[in-house]
């Protein structure tokens, strides 16, 4: 027996502080302010502690916070503003484009300059950045992705389309300025 | 062009979404196809681009510190978590009364070993034993970062009997100092690290040494590397070696 058993609180900090860093991350790249972030990161954490009786042992932990972040950014200041900017090609989502073939992307990526990348991240609409940082790099799952953002599979995959074709054309103009 | 129907799933097959039979075909076909293998190059180095890109922000260590203060959860303890320490305590608050009453004509070493018996046991018989209750080291060990003056390692426990409870600050002869407590079957071991340079210490405890025979408790004491190391609790003499040992082999 021990002390902790039974708590679940700790389980909490034992689910929850794994994905301290990484949750900061998206944070940081949702509101462009590392204070927003820290901000947005306590709130999820406050959220997911309090609601944490209605998780479910056994179901995606990870998909679950991250969408509390999500839903955290989206009703702060920030968010509203970001959501306010929405791609006019955003909802118009019935099929999957695939990427361009780029010459000028294969370049710049074989040059490995990664700000360029960071660059061109930062100046896409939230929606095809969370989409795109969800799926590369906190490697969930089309379906993880599916329930973080409360969209449907076909709607994650046709977002994830347009968020790479935009992402290369950001890429592709950077490029022919350079 | 036949390669359209295969590039309008190519990134859908390097996201690994593909059905089985689908993502093997999908290999062979790309396999055999130079404009799809190119275009599959082309995209592989863009996502690692972007992986690369999108790990960019690290939250700071003064921010961590902070989360995991507010999330280690204060001691609640249960009905039987407290029957337990009660009765526990009920005990051996009796024993270690007697015994630094004992200890206390005594000078020297077995006045610091009944110091640390009090702590060992008045932190027993504490509604709140531990100030940070966790399993896992990786969150005991930060959770003292800022709170003392050093820092030192927690061994692994993996394959061992032992299981970590979690911590709390301590403090001998004014000077602060880590206090775990770790469970070996119903058994609780306390294990102090305090600076060896920050209390004076009797002549006897300049080496290692064990309990004297007169304490209920056994205990072990070494100094390694600028730290004062004790392991006391009433378990048996091998697993508090066994428990120094480990703590021996992470320092």
């Amino acid at each position: 027996m021990h002390v902790g058993e039974n708590l679940p609180l700790e389980s909490f900090e034992q689910l929850a502080m794994p994905h301290f860093e990484r949750l900061y991350n998206f944070a940081c790249w949702l509101t462009h302010d590392r204070q927003e972030a820290e901000d947005l990161v306590q709130e999820t954490y406050a959220k997911a502690l309090k609601g944490f009786s209605s998780f479910q042992p056994g179901t995606n932990f990870r998909a679950w916070i991250y969408k509390i972040l999500r839903n955290a950014f989206l009703t702060s200041r920030t968010g509203l503003k970001a959501a306010a900017t929405v791609p006019l090609d955003l909802e118009d989502e019935e099929e999957a484009l695939p990427a361009v073939n780029e010459t000028p992307e294969s370049i710049l990526l074989r040059r490995s300059d990664g700000q360029l990348v960071q660059q061109a991240l930062e100046q896409l609409p939230v929606a095809y950045r969370e989409v795109l940082l969800l799926c590369e790099v906190e490697e969930m799952s089309y379906q993880e992705i599916s329930t973080t953002l409360a969209i449907p599979m076909g709607t994650v995959m046709s977002r994830l389309s347009r968020a790479r074709k935009s992402l290369g054309e950001s890429l592709r103009l950077q490029f022919q300025k350079g | 062009m036949v390669c359209e129907s295969w590039k309008t799933k190519l990134d859908t097959y390097l996201d690994g979404e593909l059905p089985d039979e689908e993502m093997r075909s999908f290999d062979a076909h790309v396999r055999g196809c130079p404009s799809c293998s190119a275009d599959a190059l082309t995209r592989v180095q863009m996502k690692r681009a972007i992986q690369v890109a999108g790990k960019r922000y690290a939250p700071s260590a003064e921010f961590r510190q902070r989360m995991q203060q507010k999330l280690a959860p204060k001691p609640q303890r249960s009905f039987g978590l407290g029957w337990m320490f009660v009765a526990a305590a009920g005990v051996i608050l009796v024993v270690g009364t007697l015994t630094s009453a004992y200890l206390g004509t005594r000078f020297g070493r077995d006045q610091v070993f009944s110091e640390i018996a009090d702590l060992h046991v008045a932190v027993l018989a504490s509604s709140s034993p531990v100030d940070v209750i966790s399993t896992d080291r990786h969150t005991v060990k930060p959770w003292f970062q800022g709170k003392i003056p050093f820092a030192f390692n927690l061994p692994e426990l993996q394959n061992s009997e032992f299981t970590l409870l979690g911590g709390r600050m301590t403090y001998l002869d004014q000077t602060p100092g880590a206090h775990l407590i770790y469970d070996v079957g119903k058994h609780h071991i306390s294990v102090f690290v305090f600076q060896e340079r920050s209390f004076k210490l009797p002549a006897s405890l300049s080496e290692n040494s064990n309990s004297p025979r007169n304490l209920p408790f056994n205990m072990e004491t070494w100094s390694q590397g600028g730290l004062r190391y004790f392991v006391i609790g009433d378990a048996s003499a091998a697993d508090i070696d066994s428990l120094a040992k480990l703590f021996k082999a992470a320092a």
